[in-house]
């Protein structure tokens, strides 16, 4: 075995002195090496597809809320301003692609046909997993910061051993970088050329520490210390999500290892419904990043494309109207599992232990019955 | 049948579960070329390559982690955990992922692994190499946890594990893994059961993995004195196999429990605890625990002071049969305030 070592190279990263763009906060195209030959088949009919994306998740983050301040829900981790970032990746993966997410991917579970009352009765609390994670090929939300990214990355290690052809996705915020997992992750993958794309949307908020807590560096600096490359966007533009994903994408297809994307965005709303991010942040700072809305910024192009943005907003209103319609009469007449299920799962054979608990509770509930007059 | 050390006898377990099932995988630290610290992997990379024996980079956590990604992708990984003292970088993992998956999925993600763990003292090792750290485990609904005692029990429960569909821990008494044994390779095992190894009268003394040969011996000596121990192997830790306690218990009357690990809030508590729950009556004595103080794993040259042995399990023997013998026979609270 030898012990040569690959020297740094400088090159792994793009993007650190300015996120790579395509589209800037007006919502006009300017031309970008890297991003366009990665766009060609973006057209109208693509643009008007992110669009009501964009729209349904957000109306969907906003009945979330709305839902939590009614107690329909204990709590909810809002995206308010992550869409591009979640919806410009997801929509050039592959179905067989395999997500290993946090919580407050929810772009990703809609774009993966989750329901957005499974989404939510996890935020209710009737469950633990919404959906059947090999039927979405969507692992179900992880709460453990970073502990995910070793599941992607050890899901892509079976994936180059078996010799198949899908890529695991590995999402993650700025805060996980501090995490031992997610840099062991990133030390498993490369060790072993795994297919696994390390998504970190950096929405510069841990609750309420900056990114700077985390790191004196660009989080895309980092993973090429692993010797991952690395690609910096702007997490607020759709296309350069898209056109990233798209060159990470064929990096990994083609056997190459890992590759790692930071979207660089912000979150707009607050770390969930019971935090209030006035007390660590300016009012300065959320205008700032209101004017660069990714949502906005859409609309703008598709304006400025001559899209015929009255009956776009309008087909988009209807259908998250409808979307969120569904959505309130799910959830507010959702039932809570039966009390019994408190014991189903814990092991595939249940042993006599548990047994024994689940009938000891069984007669004390049978015992609590009104007798028969 | 052939007669082999424990450490051959778990390599004979890996070598024929990598051999009938295609999706086992190894993943550990030294466990490819070199053949693990302590040899369990011994020429398993170079038979099955180095995708299915996997030298992973040094990273606890990474390597149980990693473990259920493959384990989504319908592998059945076995960990090795080099040693106890090095598997709490791994804890989250284990305890936050690995035991609950299953039940966070409602049944749909399977979590088919096995960690093997060495455990226990009396090696003359540096610090971190010599604890019992069953009882976190014990504690975490969602693993299985087992040991053995013998070349025989560690292949047969080995390859039961690997086989199960549910997360194991496999503690393996690395004190152990010289000791020889006829090995029946037809033989199999459940995960779930203890075996009374030793039939007896007089009192029922309770161990696992390292602690089965000590209480062998110490039953031995007792029967030199007229006394009758029945001795039962734990074998697994979690569940508990209360029912063969008990019924043990209800015929001898009395209960010894010993392991390496401390006393408190320990297996031992809860072996006890079982009994008192299933058969108080048949109780004639209070229950003894016999187990390692509740101070960490100390410098080697003190591991003697810390074990439990013979002596303080014959000492115990006589506390609960209230010989007057009884050398540490320390005045009760009642005897101090009178």
């Amino acid at each position: 075995m030898s012990t040569t070592m690959s020297p740094p190279d400088p090159s792994l990263v793009e993007g650190l002195d300015e996120p790579l763009q395509a589209l800037d906060p007006d919502g006009v195209r300017h031309e970008h090496e890297l991003l366009d030959p990665h766009l060609t088949d973006v057209d109208e009919t693509v643009l008007t597809d992110l669009f009501i994306d964009m729209s349904i998740v957000r109306r969907i983050d906003e009945e979330a809320v709305a839902l939590q301040r009614q107690g329909e829900l204990g709590l909810w981790p809002p995206l308010l301003g992550q869409e591009a970032a979640q919806i410009g990746m997801v929509r050039v993966l592959d179905d067989q692609d395999f997500l290993f997410t946090s919580y407050r991917e929810h772009a990703l579970a809609w774009c993966r046909g989750v329901r957005a009352e499974e989404m939510l009765s996890v935020w209710r609390g009737t469950t633990y997993s919404g959906w059947d994670p090999f039927e979405r090929h969507m692992a179900t939300p992880q709460i453990i910061i970073g502990a995910q990214t070793l599941h992607a990355a050890g899901y892509a290690m079976a994936t180059r051993f078996a010799g198949g052809g899908e890529i695991a996705v590995a999402c993650f915020g700025d805060g996980a970088m501090s995490q031992g997992d997610t840099n062991e992750a990133m030390v498993f993958a490369a060790a072993f050329g795994a297919p696994v794309l390390f998504f970190c949307q950096n929405n510069q908020y841990a609750i309420s520490e900056p990114v700077s807590v985390q790191t004196p560096v660009p989080i895309a600096l980092r993973p090429t210390g692993f010797g991952i490359p690395a690609l910096r966007v702007d997490g607020n533009d759709v296309l350069a999500v898209r056109a990233a994903t798209k060159i990470a994408a064929a990096h990994l297809r083609a056997g190459k290892g890992p590759m790692f994307i930071e979207a660089v965005t912000y979150r707009m709303g607050p770390h969930t419904t019971s935090d209030d991010p006035k007390r660590y942040r300016d009012e300065a700072e959320v205008e700032h990043w209101a004017g660069r809305c990714p949502l906005v910024r859409l609309g703008k192009h598709l304006e400025g494309i001559g899209a015929p943005m009255d009956s776009i907003r309008a087909e988009a209103k209807i259908r998250a109207d409808e979307v969120a319609r569904s959505l309130r009469a799910a959830i507010t007449t959702m039932a809570p599992p039966p009390p019994q299920a408190l014991f189903d799962h814990v092991y595939t054979t249940e042993d006599a232990g548990l047994q024994a608990q689940r009938r000891q509770w069984e007669q004390f509930e049978a015992s609590l019955e009104p007798e028969a007059s | 049948m052939s007669t082999m050390t424990m450490t051959a006898a778990l390599n004979a377990a890996l070598r024929d579960e990598l051999s009938a099932d295609e999706s086992v995988v190894l993943i550990g630290e030294d466990i490819g070329t070199l053949g693990g610290v302590f040899r369990v992997t011994d020429a398993l990379q170079a038979d099955f390559g180095p995708q299915r024996v996997i030298d992973a980079p040094l990273a606890e956590a990474g390597i149980i982690g990693t473990a259920v990604g493959m384990a989504y992708r319908g592998l059945r990984p076995v960990c090795e955990i080099q040693f106890d003292g090095f598997v709490y970088p791994g804890f989250d993992q284990l305890v936050a992922q690995v035991a609950k998956l299953h039940y966070r999925t409602r049944g749909r993600v399977r979590m088919p692994l096995t960690v093997r763990i060495p455990y226990g003292g009396g090696i003359g090792a540096v610090e971190h190499h010599s604890e019992s750290p069953e009882a976190y485990f014990a504690h975490t609904a969602g693993l299985r946890v087992v040991t053995a005692a013998s070349p025989q029990e560690a292949y047969q429960t080995l390859r039961a594990a690997i086989a199960s569909d549910d997360p194991v821990i496999f503690f393996e008494p690395k004190g152990k893994y010289w000791t020889k044994g006829e090995v029946d390779r037809a033989a199999t095992a459940d995960l779930t059961t203890a075996a009374t190894v030793l039939k007896g009268t007089d009192a029922t003394l309770v161990a696992y993995g390292p602690m089965v040969a000590t209480a062998l011996d110490a039953a031995i000596a007792a029967s030199d004195e007229g006394i009758s121990l029945e001795v039962i192997d734990l074998r697994s830790i979690s569940p508990i196999d209360r029912h063969t306690v008990a019924s043990s218990v209800r015929r001898t009357g009395r209960l010894i429990v010993t392991h390496e690990a401390a006393g408190t809030a320990s297996v031992a508590s809860e072996v006890i605890t079982g009994v008192i729950e299933d058969c108080f009556e048949h109780l004639e004595a209070a229950p003894e625990r016999v187990t390692g103080y509740d101070t960490p794993y100390p410098p080697a040259a003190l591991e003697e002071v810390f074990l439990p042995d013979l002596d303080r399990i014959l000492d115990a023997v006589d506390r609960t049969l209230g010989r007057r013998n009884s050398r540490s026979h320390a005045p009760t609270e009642v005897e101090v305030s009178a």
